[in-house]
């Protein structure tokens, strides 16, 4: 019964403390590539003040129905990130990220602007080149701790990391598109001066926006989890090393971000499957065969 | 039993009487009537027998004079249409040979075999009669408006539709024979009456493509006809038996039956369009749009499939589960990828029609206990969502005289409510928390519990393409394009009943199947496999049921909430107001199209389709060299 209370407090930790922590690893993003950059950059907190700018703002739409996609994303993206920090299903929240995604897409497509529309074909296809890696990463779980739930794994007599390092390699090439990180950002970028203006999201001003917004900090802080999971295991000071492995892998895309141009989906496609199959599938049969 | 008698009888009398009775009139009675009996009687069948699996011995001395009968009536009307309307002669020597080998083993060894059981009921025989009788019935209220339209619409060809709803509830009548039978003859009889069924409602219209493609389905079925009359003719010689009850049984105490097995799983590949058999359902396309909802969702297709599953128990490890299972995979994966590739609504929804079997096939290769659960639910969801969106295509077809998806553009303003229930359909063909993905959740666990991981990268890249061809379908449809007018008018009341009651079954199924897990398929595969188990832990289903909930209640809030201010969209030129044209940079009106994205170039039809059936042919080919080898050398 405790356990079930501890689930249902980190679900509302969760909750509340995901946006905080979004928000400030935004920040950090944006002052971390400004000095690899030599500018100052804006303060850490600038996220927030845009977030709250965007929530006052006066509410304008192309259509009424984009706001509702808008928020079955936002609303979709939180309920897998409750089910990952409530300790359920990993296939459970993988699939519940993927209905938010189509939320999002629809959300760009129901605009009916080229420049959305591209965007959302351009998402679209991302979804399905990152789709293979996130669904093998689970069945990787599953091969070396024997279930799919979160609990479990996360209850793991030896490291994760140790057995899977090529899902690893793949979870970490996929975050890339995830956090709309170069050279990876086709659908929207962080610049504004994309050849698509701001692809996906051109068409929604405002408080959808703020949604979006908001949907995306959940998101990377469940995204990190993903990787909390590869270095958690039984031990005890486990959780410190994952954590400094979370910040470090989100360091290393925003290094990536600032070394690398944006490349053709064609390039996109191909280097995210090459990398599943290569990294990923291997990993697998390793982990199928060999223990 | 009689109920069953009913079942079968009552779709028959229908058939003759529209037949006959050739008035509109008559047509516009009977045809709700017998289908709102059908839909009844099958439901009271399920009620009765769901949880009490019985065997009926059917003891009449008369049947096997009847199926005889039967396999000859069906024989004269191929050979009438291969040999004397159209000259086809190598498919009437198809026919001939299969019918000479059934009816030579009928009176050399068949009479003396006893059979202790001709028919077998068990949960799954009437989940298929449920969604027979019910997704099958409403098609036929459906046709009755759509067909009347199209008759409108096509002035050139000729009116027969007596003759289209008489095959309609032959294939019905059929299909309720071919669930319950445990006889092989008795199956056999009904499977080549589905064939012939099928291949007359796809020439329907006569037109020279329409033809062709019917041959082609002839043929194609006929071939695995071959085969089925093959594995009779060997189980009956080899085991002195032709129950299907009884093959199971001798494969499960390794008795080396993997030729019979091996060929019945052909059979089911022919029937339901496996690479390289799957020309023929594509072909299928040209007939009215009923024809193919029929066809892929509630009968014939699923004929094949329910014959793999039945022998489910014997797959696995051995070479016909290998065949099946590879094939079923591959035939999965290509068909997903091929799908993107295509603008015609149709042709998208027969190859996913094509890519869910493959998955269905590839479970019932694995032949484990949560295999087996897999395909049957994959069969329930599939069944309910194609029939929909198969509706809503053809409906929209005739709204507006094209079924290519590029034409679908602001479907969602100028035709909201056909176009809901096409979300619905899609919605429930592939996403969370809908039907589809709990079977892709439980693919998932059977495949690696299989320990099988090409069958696992088929499946993670397999669900990929599959999410792909269906958002850009759905971004289509709910692109916001002001309309000018509604363009609903005209679409019969009978086809919004059909289209109703589909939506509501898709939600439902959605919400309710814990409970067709728990009282339909899992006491199935407790009979079948002897043990108990959840495949999904229950807890995860509720999650599931909630979402769907969560889903159907969210959509009320839709357009409520705060005013938001209109403007229009950003376009590559000055806006002229609308939405609709811009001022380029030469000051010419522009009007705005968009068009979808097919990536011919990576996944075109003929690269996918020529990958399929070198990987399938040459896979069905190792794998019957093999057991021919084993079979004969042994």
């Amino acid at each position: 019964m405790s356990e079930m209370v501890l689930n249902i407090i980190s679900g509302i930790a969760y909750l509340i403390l995901a946006p905080v922590i979004g928000g400030l690893l935004a920040g950090l993003d944006r002052k971390i590539s400004a000095r690899m950059q030599r500018r100052v950059g804006p303060p850490v907190l600038q996220p927030f003040y845009d977030f709250f700018k965007l929530w006052d703002k006066q509410p304008i739409a192309v259509n009424e129905a984009q706001r509702f996609y808008v928020f079955g994303f936002l609303l979709f993206v939180i309920i897998s990130g409750l089910f990952f920090f409530t300790h359920g299903d990993i296939l459970l929240v993988v699939f519940t990220l993927t209905m938010a995604s189509v939320c999002f897409i629809v959300a760009a497509y129901s605009s009916n602007s080229p420049y959305s529309q591209v965007g959302a074909e351009r998402e679209l296809v991302q979804t399905m080149a990152y789709e293979p890696m996130l669904l093998l990463m689970a069945l990787g779980f599953y091969l070396k701790c024997g279930s799919f739930s979160i609990d479990t794994i996360l209850k793991a007599p030896s490291m994760n990391f140790i057995y899977m390092p090529g899902i690893f390699v793949g979870l970490s090439f996929i975050l890339l598109i995830k956090f709309r990180k170069s050279p990876f950002d086709l659908s929207m970028s962080h610049e504004v001066h994309q050849e698509l203006i701001r692809g996906v999201i051109t068409e929604i001003s405002g408080r959808t926006l703020a949604m979006i917004e908001l949907a995306h900090w959940y998101e990377n802080v469940f995204l990190l989890g993903f990787v909390y999971l590869f270095f958690a295991w039984s031990a005890p000071w486990s959780p410190a090393l994952a954590v400094l492995m979370c910040l470090f892998t989100y360091f290393s895309d925003v290094l990536v971000d600032n070394c690398c141009s944006r490349v053709k989906w064609e390039q996109m496609l191909s280097s995210t499957w090459l990398v599943t199959l290569v990294a990923g599938f291997v990993n697998i049969m390793f982990l199928m065969y060999m223990r | 039993m009689s109920l069953f008698a009913l079942l079968i009888g009552v779709p028959l009398i229908a058939a003759f009487l529209v037949f006959c009775l050739r008035g509109n009139g008559a047509r516009n009675a009977i045809v709700p009537l017998a289908s709102a009996v059908t839909m009844g009687l099958s439901v009271a069948a399920a009620v009765k027998f769901f949880g009490h699996p019985e065997f009926f011995k059917l003891a009449a001395p008369e049947l096997p004079m009847v199926i005889m009968a039967l396999d000859i009536i069906a024989a004269v009307v191929i050979l009438y249409y291969t040999l004397v309307r159209f000259k086809r002669p190598w498919i009437a020597l198809l026919e001939l040979v299969q019918l000479a080998a059934v009816f030579w083993f009928e009176k050399t060894v068949g009479h003396s075999i006893d059979i202790a059981a001709n028919i077998a009921i068990d949960n799954f025989a009437m989940i298929m009669v449920l969604i027979v009788g019910i997704i099958g019935s409403l098609i036929a209220v459906f046709s009755l408006g759509y067909m009347e339209e199209f008759q409108k619409e096509h002035r050139d060809v000729e009116d027969r539709r007596p003759f289209f709803f008489f095959v309609i509830f032959l294939f019905l009548s059929a299909m309720f024979g071919l669930v319950i039978s445990n006889n092989l003859l008795l199956m056999y009889t009904c499977w080549e009456i589905t064939s012939l069924c099928s291949f007359l409602l796809i020439g329907y219209t006569q037109t020279e493509e329409a033809i062709n493609n019917s041959f082609k389905a002839l043929w194609m079925n006929l071939l695995g006809g071959l085969a089925f009359a093959i594995a009779i003719v060997w189980l009956g010689l080899e085991y002195s038996t032709v129950e299907l009850s009884m093959l199971v049984n001798l494969g499960r105490s390794s008795e080396p039956v993997d030729l019979a097995v091996a060929l019945l799983v052909f059979c089911g590949f022919t029937k339901a369009a496996m690479m390289p058999f799957s020309g023929w359902l594509l072909g299928a396309m040209v007939a009215p749009t009923p024809t193919s909802a029929l066809l892929h969702s509630s009968t014939m297709v699923k004929a094949g499939v329910f014959l793999i599953i039945k022998l489910c128990p014997i797959l696995g490890a051995n070479h016909a589960g290998l065949m099946t299972m590879f094939v079923g995979g591959a035939t999965f994966l290509f068909a997903s990828c091929a799908a993107i590739s295509q603008s015609d609504g149709k042709k998208v929804l027969a190859y996913s029609t094509i890519s869910n079997l493959g998955l269905i096939v590839c479970c019932a290769g694995i032949g484990s206990y949560e295999a087996a659960w897999t395909a049957i639910m994959i069969i329930v969801f599939h069944a309910v969502a194609k029939s929909l969106m198969f509706l809503s295509v053809g409906t929209a077809e005739q709204q507006l005289e094209s079924r290519n998806i590029e034409k679908f553009d602001g479907m969602f303003c100028s035709m909201p409510r056909l176009s809901l229930c096409m979300i619905i359909g899609i919605c429930g063909m592939f996403l969370a928390p809908f039907g589809m993905l709990i079977s892709k959740w439980a693919a998932m666990k059977a495949f690696v519990d299989a320990g099988h991981p090409l069958l696992l990268l088929v499946l993670v890249f397999g669900s990929s393409t599959t999410l792909f061809y269906w958002t850009k379908w759905l971004g289509k449809i709910t692109a916001f394009i002001p309309a000018k007018e509604n363009l609903e008018e005209g679409i019969h009341g009978v086809q919004w009943i059909a289209l109703r009651v589909l939506s509501a079954l898709t939600i439902i199924t959605c919400i309710l199947f814990p409970v067709i897990s728990q009282y339909g398929v899992i006491p199935y595969l407790e009979v079948t496999y002897q043990t108990n188990m959840d495949v999904i832990a229950r807890s995860n289903l509720l999650i599931m049921s909630m979402m769907v909930i969560l889903l159907v209640v969210l959509p009320l809030r839709f357009g409520k909430g705060r005013k938001q201010k209109q403007v229009v969209t950003n376009l590559a030129g000055e806006n002229s107001g609308d939405n609709l044209s811009y001022r380029g940079a030469a000051g010419q009106t522009i009007p705005v199209t968009l068009r979808n994205w097919y990536m011919e170039k990576w996944f075109g039809e003929a690269k996918m389709k020529l990958c399929g059936f070198i990987l399938c042919g040459s896979c069905l080919l190792i794998e019957f060299a093999i057991i021919l080898g084993g079979a004969f050398h042994v």
